[in-house]
């Protein structure tokens, strides 16, 4: 087998990992700080997708979908936060899991009604139609930029957190939250910011997912149980944890579907399962923060 | 905790009214489904009850009694119906052989699958099993040759069934629902055994307290596969029954949609009661059925009640039921 043709293969199980990425990253961030794990996250990410699709259909640009439908879709978690998960915070564990399940019935049946059943084009944006020359072959535009807005929002979010005061307040809400409310804190007020954010990555992971898959209802189950792979591969409330599993799946998948494409979709579980009999915490995760 | 367990029957020594009632929990199960035909608007309905009842309860014993929120009990219900069609349409085994070897092969998918995830705990088990059912959703979409794939299993009808000599028309839709009712009653039989026996206390002190547990001396990991496999047993006869009814097996019955429903089920009935499964699963497909006759947007309503029960009653409509009559009675 030809060793570019491998090369292309590795890039775009990157582009295919940054998906995974900024998708399973909401996730972990919201257990990391809130200790909830989302289970509409899937459905928030399909969500976004349509989002972006009619904001850019409606303003006439890729990149105003692209850059609203995050935020519209992010302010939309908080309100989720607000309403209801706010209530279940002291209660068990397995709660908010069991009410983000049963609200991405009520998501994916109310976009049912709304776009339909059936899946709908996500055209890509005119300015990246099309390949680049990368000297040993071609690769699509479209996903090379997917790669490289991943790594902006990496990098704003690891600053945001290591460099702000904002950043440090979080880091220290997510270890010890009373503390933080002893210092005259507002917890309640970042966890509902830290939801947001959360939801908004997820939307974001849909928009950019939008012209690489299908757009339809279902699209976020698939999703879900591959962010669920991702965050449990790379350990459960970790960044770094998330960033790598996201690029070892992508990776994975993508170099599997060249020899064995019947297996691509398996390969992640394998994955999972001999990460988890050797090290059940994740790759970076901390011991006994799953209890 | 105000269910029917174990553990409080040896605390409470003396049982009366009641509670004494509920120690035949069993019988008194049996004699409620021995009439559901006749309670419910059609006998499809009933049958349905019937099946989702045993995966469910099989699925309670993990999640109400253990505390393992698993979201991947579709794997054994979809394990059982799949093993069951393709042992009498592929190779021909009599039904009864078939349904037997379908559970135990089941177990042992279970056992794979926990050994797994019962490593993990918290809130990594219930993403662990979802995951690791997803792939047993994948490996059954690409072994076609076996499963039929998308399309599902096909090719199997069970329309006659001898029982000591005599001959009963399973296409009936009354003989069916007694014949699978027995299966029902089997299950129950064997759950309210495991619950009564040591092991039960065991699983109960695991969810309790599992440091506790471990402190005391008991092995909270191999009781957690036990407890899995168990589970899995139980639904995978959930499985076999619906393979018998509909003589065909969707795909869908694999997919993480229906572990979820398993969850709601468990939800709406109350988990941590023993009748719990059957009234969460005949709630469950009633709403569907009436909801559905007036809007193809079921699934809106149904998500929503659920939310409104996790919210305002987690304990079910059973396990509030049963809450609310002995507080009653401790007024008194």
């Amino acid at each position: 087998m030809d060793l570019s043709l491998i090369i292309m293969q590795l890039l775009s199980g990157i582009a295919l990992g940054a998906v995974l990425v900024i998708t399973a990253l909401g996730l972990t961030i919201v257990f990391g700080m809130l200790g909830v794990v989302n289970f509409a996250h899937g459905a928030l990410f399909m969500i976004g997708a349509y989002a972006g699709l009619y904001l850019a259909s409606l303003t006439g640009s890729f990149w105003w979908g692209l850059l609203l439908a995050p935020i519209l879709i992010g302010a939309f978690g908080m309100l989720i936060e607000f309403v209801l998960i706010r209530r279940l915070y002291g209660r068990s564990i397995d709660d908010p899991l069991l009410l983000t399940f049963g609200l991405s019935y009520v998501l994916v049946e109310g976009v049912r009604i709304v776009f339909g059943s059936d899946g709908i084009p996500f055209p890509t944006p005119p300015q990246l139609i099309g390949v680049l020359d990368l000297g040993i072959g071609f690769f699509p535009r479209y996903r090379l930029f997917v790669i490289a807005l991943v790594a902006v929002v990496l990098l704003a979010l690891w600053l945001a957190l290591e460099k702000t005061r904002v950043g440090l307040i979080v880091r220290a809400g997510a270890r010890d939250p009373t503390i933080m409310q002893v210092l005259g804190v507002d917890i309640g007020r970042v966890w509902l910011a830290i939801f947001g954010l959360g939801v908004g990555l997820a939307a974001l992971g849909g928009v950019l997912a939008g012209p690489m898959r299908s757009v339809n209802p279902e699209m976020g189950s698939l999703v879900l149980a591959e962010a669920f792979v991702v965050t449990v591969i790379g350990g459960l409330g970790s960044i770094v944890g998330a960033v790598v599993a996201g690029l070892m799946v992508g990776i994975s998948i993508s170099l599997v579907a060249l020899f064995a494409p019947e297996m691509a979709t398996i390969v992640m579980f394998a994955l999972m399962a001999v990460v988890l009999l050797i090290r059940p915490q994740g790759l970076f995760g901390v011991r006994g923060r799953t209890a | 905790m105000t269910h029917p367990s174990s553990g409080e029957a040896l605390a409470k020594p003396a049982p009366s009214g009641l509670g004494r009632l509920l120690d035949h929990r069993v019988l008194l199960s049996i004699a409620v489904l021995a009439i559901l035909p006749w309670l419910l608007p059609s006998k499809a309905l009933a049958v349905n009850v019937l099946i989702y009842g045993v995966v469910v309860m099989g699925y309670n014993l993990l999640f109400g009694y253990t505390g393992l929120l698993s979201f991947g009990q579709a794997a054994f219900f979809g394990a059982g119906a799949y093993f069951t069609g393709i042992a009498i349409g592929r190779y021909g085994v009599p039904w009864f052989a078939a349904v037997a070897l379908a559970v135990g092969l089941s177990t042992c998918l279970a056992a794979l699958i926990g050994i797994v995830s019962t490593r993990t705990r918290g809130i990594y088990f219930s993403m662990v099993t979802l995951a690791l059912a997803q792939l047993v959703y994948y490996v059954a979409l690409q072994a076609s040759s076996f499963t039929g794939g998308e399309n599902g299993l096909r090719g199997f009808t069970v329309d006659r069934i001898s029982l000591f000599g005599l001959q009963v028309n399973f296409l009936d839709p009354i003989n069916k629902y007694y014949v699978l009712m027995a299966f029902a009653a089997l299950a129950m039989w064997f759950q309210s055994r495991i619950l009564n026996s040591p092991f039960g206390a065991v699983i109960e002190a695991i969810r309790e307290n599992e440091q506790r547990a471990r402190a005391c001396g008991y092995d909270v990991e191999r009781s957690k596969l036990v407890v899995f496999m168990l589970s899995g047993a139980i639904s995978s006869l959930g499985g076999c029954m619906l393979a018998l009814h509909l003589s065909i097996v969707p795909l869908d019955i694999l997919h993480y949609q229906t572990s979820g429903m398993i969850v709601m089920m468990v939800l709406l009935g109350g988990a941590r009661s023993f009748f719990g499964p059957f009234v969460g699963a005949a709630s469950f497909l009633i709403l569907e059925d009436v909801i559905s006759l007036w809007t193809p947007h079921w699934q809106i309503f149904v998500g929503a009640i659920f939310v409104l029960f996790v919210l305002f009653l987690p304990k079910g409509i059973w396990g509030t039921l049963l809450d609310a009559l002995r507080i009653g009675k401790a007024r008194r």
